[in-house]
Parts: C-alpha cells; structure tokens; sequence
C-alpha cells in the first residue's frame, strides 16, 4: 500500500462507505481514496455493484464514463495483474466515482458485463476485450472493436512490443454474422443488406456502417470503427510526457487545442503546478475558439451532406481566420501543440488582444448569414426535425455528452458543473434544447458558438497585458534558452527535462473538460517515471457513435446519413 | 469556326507581338499531357487530419480550382489522382488497395502527409509505415499536416511531371513486368 492509499478518506470516500455499509457487499469491497472515491471489488460482486450504485437514491450514477484497462505487469504494490477501471458520473448529483474490478490472475481476466445496467458500456467493454484481452461472460457481441481480425493478440499489454505489427487482407476485414445470412420476409419482398464505407463520402473519413433494409426503412444496423485506430495509448507509454501533447492534438483535430488542455491539465493537477492568470486565459481563448470551429466543421459537413454546399464554404471562412490567430501563435494552423505542461510553448504575440477583437467582429456575421441561410430553410427543417431524435433517458443510458446531451435537455456542461480555469467568473449561458433530434443539436451548436464568442469576448476584458504565462517551476517548465546559455543550474534542469521528462509523482487521475462534443476525460498512472504508466482518454464521441446504429432503427438511409453528421464523430478520437 | 474572319499583322520575331493565332503545332502526346494536367479529378482519401487541411484546399480561401484539379469524386471510376489524405492503418490498408485498383489508368497519387509517407510519429503496431507498402506513389507531400500551400505545390509537382510525359509509377512498374523498357 502506497501513502496516497493511507491517507484519512475524503467526505466523499466518507458518505460512500457510509452509505455501502448497509448493502450486502459492504465487507467485499474496499473503498480508497484517491483523487475521486475509488470503490475496489472483485467480478463476482461487480454486477450486483453497478446495479445498485445507478439506483441507489443517494448514488444515482447513471452516465457510465469510461472503462479504462490497466495491466500492472510493471507496476509495483497492485493486488493483481489485471484491472479495469470504470468511471461513473451521477448527472443529478453531478459526483463522479471510480470502481476498481480487480481480476484474479489465477484464471485468464474476466468480468461479467454491465450492458444491461449501462448500455453505453457495451463498446467499452468491447475495447477492453480487444486491446487487453478481458473476458466480458454475457456480452451481447464480444468481437474485436479498434484492431482488425486478423490481429494476434493484446497490444495494450505490458509485453506486448508496441512495434509488433499483423498485416490484414480483403479476405480478413469480417462483416457481422447476421449480415451474411440473407433474411425472407413472408408476403414481401427480402431484405437486402447495404454496407457503407469506411471510404465513402458521408461517413466522414472511416466508419463502416451495415445495415439491413426492409424497403428504405433501416431494421438493423451495426458500426464498424476501428480504421483509424493509431495506437493513441500504447504510444503514450513508450513516450514523456510533454511528448505526448503532439498525439492528444490528433485525437480530436478538428478542436486540437481542446485535447491539448484536457492533457496537461491532468498532468498539472498530478504535479500541483499552478499556471499563471495569463497562461489559463490564453488556454481558455483558443479553446473558445477552437470550439467555434469544430462546431463551423460539424454543422458544414452535415449540411454537405443533406446537399446544402454552400453553408460549408460560409463557415469555412471564420475557420481560415482563426487559423490564421493560431498560426501567429504558435506557427502551426491545425495540430497546433501549443501547450505545455505548466503553461504554454511561447507567449502570444505582441498583437494578440486585437486580433481576437477582430475575429469577435467577424464571426457573428457569418453566422448570422449561414442562420439566414439555414434556421428556416424549408428543406433543412424537413430533412433534420424530428429525425435522429433521441429521448432524454436513452441519452443518459448510452452515455452521450456534450451537445448531444444538452439537445435532450439535460443542462450538463462541464464548464458550470465543474468550473475549470475561470469559467465561473465568466457570464454564460448553456444552451439546451428539449427535442433531441438533429435540427435540436444543429440549434444548440448555433448557440454555443455564441455563447463561446461571449466568454473570450469577457477573457479579453481581464486578460492581463504583461505577465509571465509559464509557471516557474524549472522541474517542469523549460527554463528560458537565454538562461540556458549562461547559466549552468539552468542548462541542467534543460537536460534533465529534455532527456528524462518531467517527474509526474507515483499515483492516479481522471481530469475531466468539456470537449467540443462533450466530456473530454483523461486517466493517467504514474509510476513516478518520465512518462505515463498508463494513459487512458475518455473520448466524447466514442459513445455518440455506439449510439449511432441503436438511433438509427426504423428510420431510412437519408435520414441515417442526415443523423451521423450531427453526432460529431472525429476519427482520430473515435478509434483514438 | 476556321475561317480567317480579318486579317492579323504579320509575326515579328523581335517583339514577339503580332502574328496569326489561327493554329499552333504541337506533338499530341504533348497535348495530351496538357490536358490531363489541367483536369486532374482528385479523390480524397481522407482519414485523419491531413483530410481537415484537403477540405481547406478545395474551399473558398485556397480554392484549388484555380488549377484546374478540383472536380473532387468520391467514386475511383470517376477519379484519376487518388490524394491519400491521413494516417492508413493495416486494418484500412486492403480498402486503400482495392479504391486504386478501381481507378482506370491513367492514374496518379499523392501521397499527403507525413503519415500517409511513412507512417509518421505513429511507429506502432496497427499503422502501415507508409502507403508506398502497398501502393506506388508519385508525389509525396511532407507536413503533419500539410500546409494548403504545401500540398498544392504538391499537385504543381504532379502536373509538372504529367506535361513532361513522365509515366505514373503504376504504369512504369506494369511495364517493367512485363518486360518492356520503361
């Protein structure tokens, strides 16, 4: 048992263990207190445990988060070898909890699915399966999610060598059983089955969709996902940690700078390193920004893709022009890997406020023209109200953030559940919608991006003219290069950083932010080394797209094609 | 059409100006060559970032059909350069073969992106380390992602090599097997 695990439990550990001491499972599971009130137990007791931890009336854990496996081959003072840690967030409590499934090594790992207590962890669990090789008994379809099937082996294991590659061809790429077989229908015609993609114009770089018709009408449906899957994970861990910034701006690139945040943030929250007001404003201004422009790509593509062109060329515009304020800060336009852990990679530039003042200028007038264009457009209503809708209670069950979420009504936002940086010094709003279909979440990405405008605009009035926007903390923070030069205690803390990484202390954390599709979570393990142990991001738009086939049913392709536009499903984060 | 509707003023060699514009000699290899680079019919095969910076190229601020290569076709039959825009995984590597093989000759390809040129910073064990494993490629742009400006020098290089007659590497390697001087 490390130190972290002695130390007295926090009120919130506190009230769990009070409140499990009545329940049957009281003494077989051990509650920690870590970062977030972590709840250890073994499979046996884990499906009995979910169930009560969603309907317990002072538990209520009802969105299921994350599940993240961690292999502790090389990790020392862990009970077994295999863990699987999940993440739950109580949306009426607004409380997040962790839960440990410890497997034991004597058979090969294995837990019972919780599917039918949180259908959102249906995917999860398959990607546990595939990366880690953990059994799932009762899972509805256990196949591999992220590798191809002609892949030998668990790649996110210890002894797995990260190089090790399995060449896949044609013949290898499967379909789902139920594809293959062909379906009679008595007194009609047969159904036929329709693969589209992963190459195809409307699924947005790769994702396969099969589906079986009965007439246009869709009566099953399944996603494949996977053609992008660049071994995010496996890549942390054979890397430092400020390494790592460049990967986590690939995983959501339409918004990298969001990623990018989410990253260090965690890190910093493990080292106690404290950014300067200038450094958080700057974070806060570009990913303001850069939530505009994942929000311009989301709605031009959708709009492409219901056959509206020339929204995609309005909106592409603002894009170019705050590209253009990242270029000037960072030199980069799209990957922009701009921060740091403790602070940024250099100061903005010297014209920084009035450039941002100018884009506050320009942007409301185009978003007005696509509003013009768009909002009471006859045949944008016809093609996005009332199709793709999804009920309040399913968005919660298939684990949906973000948008998505607010478009059913439920006002989560991370920024004013759980304000980071300065948000809850800012005047916002949250935008919510109560219909949940794709003209709902068309309505609410309009309004968002207004609302984004508001905040930098309210950034910029406390932005502080001069001042250092790095911590000074020269174990984490490179020192300056001139100091570099001329001063021998600098020039080593320059090598040590340089060759070793920053020293993150032995431990666990899940941070969480608000993506530009929703709850954007990273899960780090630090051995005490240069680099993570584990890495686990909770990528917002894996849910939305597990939900996909499940939206789907009962409506036709047209409105399919309509619906996988307004999900946001970025690929790099997707398959990670 | 042909017919000299009013007379022009004789050529005159020192200034250049002046002459008739009536006809022009050329080789029709040459001709040809100059037309297909200037109606290039890319396909993107966007599967990661670099697919973001394609959509910058071919919209309203770069606008690449100032070039003449921006009728973009979603379907091989209609394409003849394929743009392999992003990151292409083993398990994507069999469907980027079979969207070549699908494209009729004459056909070229860029390979955008230092992922798509050699699997990038992504050395790991579910990336193909370069496209050129699997398919030939004509013009490699560099960049994580490319600049806009970047890849259309890319597509200037390719219609550069196109008007010099310079054969696509599949056509020059089917020729070789066969046992024909490339």
């Amino acid at each position: 048992m490390s130190a972290v695990e002695t130390a007295p439990l926090s009120a919130a550990a506190e009230k769990i263990r009070g409140r499990l001491a009545s329940t049957p499972f009281a003494e077989k599971l051990e509650v920690v207190d870590l970062d977030l009130p972590t709840l250890e137990v073994s499979p046996s007791e884990w499906p009995a445990l979910a169930k009560w931890l969603r309907d317990d009336p002072e538990c209520r854990y009802d969105l299921f988060l994350d599940l993240a496996g961690v292999d502790n081959l090389k990790r020392r003072g862990r009970k077994t070898r295999f863990e699987a840690v999940v993440h739950l967030l109580s949306l009426p409590r607004n409380d997040h909890i962790r839960v440990k499934v410890l497997l034991p090594d004597d058979a090969g790992p294995s837990l019972p699915t919780v599917c039918g207590v949180w259908p959102a962890a249906n995917w999860f669990e398959r990607e546990a399966y595939d990366l880690f090789g953990f059994d799932f008994p009762g899972h509805p379809n256990l196949r591999r999610l992220l590798c191809h099937d002609a892949f030998v082996g668990h790649p996110l294991r210890k002894d797995y060598a990260p190089g090790q590659r399995w060449f896949a061809t044609e013949e290898d790429l499967k379909m789902p059983a139920w594809a293959l077989e062909t379906q009679e229908k008595a007194g009609h015609f047969e159904t036929q089955t329709l693969s589209i993609g992963p190459s195809h114009p409307a699924t947005h770089g790769i994702v396969h969709l099969v589906a079986r018709l009965d007439g246009e009408r869709i009566s099953r449906a399944e996603t494949q996902i996977g053609y992008l899957h660049r071994c995010f994970e496996k890549m942390s861990e054979t890397h430092t940690w400020n390494q790592i910034i460049p990967f986590t701006d690939r995983l959501n690139y339409v918004s990298a700078m969001i990623n990018g945040v989410g990253y260090v943030r965690t890190v910093e929250k493990m080292l106690g390193v404290e950014v300067p007001e200038r450094g958080v404003l700057v974070r806060t201004i570009l990913s303001e920004f850069s939530r505009i422009m994942d929000h311009c790509v989301d709605i031009g593509a959708n709009l492409v893709d219901i056959g509206a062109l020339t929204n995609f060329w309005y909106l592409y515009q603002p894009r170019e022009n705050i590209y253009s304020l990242i270029e000037a800060c960072c030199g980069a336009r799209l990957t922009v890997s701009y921060v740091r852990v403790g602070g940024l990679s250099f100061d903005v530039p010297d014209d920084f406020v009035p450039r941002c003042r100018a884009l506050l200028e320009s942007i409301p007038k185009f978003l007005d023209d696509v509003d013009r264009l768009v909002t009471n457009n006859r045949i944008v209503r016809n093609r996005l109200q009332g199709t793709g809708a999804v009920s309040k209670e399913d968005a919660i069950a298939w684990g949906l953030t973000g948008p998505m979420l607010r478009a059913c009504g439920v006002p989560y936002d991370v920024r004013r559940t759980r304000p980071y940086d300065f948000y809850d010094k800012f005047d916002w709003d949250i935008p919510v919608a109560s219909d949940g279909d794709n003209f709902a979440r068309y309505l609410v990405r309009m309004e968002e991006m207004r609302q984004s405008l508001s905040i930098i605009r309210q950034a910029l009035d406390i932005f502080p003219e001069k001042g250092p926007v790095n911590s000074s903390d020269w174990h984490v923070v490179l020192p300056p290069k001139d100091a570099v030069y001329h001063d021998m205690e600098s020039l080593i803390y320059h090598f040590k950083l340089i060759m070793e990484g920053i020293k993150v202390p032995a431990g666990e954390r899940y941070e969480w932010i608000e993506g530009a599709n929703g709850e954007l979570g990273f899960y780090a393990i630090s051995t005490g080394g240069g680099g993570p142990y584990r890495l686990k991001v909770r990528p917002p738009c894996f849910p939305n797209m597990a939900a996909f086939e499940k939206i789907i049913l009962g409506g036709t392709i047209s409105d399919a094609i309509a619906t996988l536009g307004t999900l946001n499903v970025i690929a790099g984060e997707l398959d990670r | 059409m042909f017919a000299k509707s009013q007379a022009l003023p004789a050529y005159d060699p020192k200034t250049g100006a002046g002459g008739t514009s009536d006809f022009l000699t050329t080789r029709l290899e040459t001709m040809v060559a100059w037309a297909r680079s200037n109606s290039l019919w890319p396909l993107p095969f966007a599967t990661a970032c670099c697919g973001i910076e394609f959509m910058s190229v071919v919209s309203s601020h770069y606008d690449l059909s100032r070039f003449g290569a921006e009728v973009v076709r979603f379907s091989p039959r209609q394409a003849d350069l394929l743009i392999v825009a992003g990151t292409v995984t083993d398990k994507q590597a069999p469907i980027l073969r079979k969207i070549y093989d699908q494209m009729s000759e004459p056909k070229w390809v860029i390979s955008m992106g230092v992922c798509a040129s050699s699997g990038g910073f992504y050395r790991a064990y579910h990336v193909t380390q370069g496209i050129d494993e699997i398919i030939p490629v004509d013009v490699y742009v560099p960049g994580c992602p490319p600049t806009p400006e970047e890849l259309m020098h890319g597509i200037f290089e390719l219609q550069r090599k196109i008007r010099s007659g310079e054969m696509s590497r599949d056509s020059r390697s089917a020729k070789l097997a066969a046992g024909k001087p490339a």
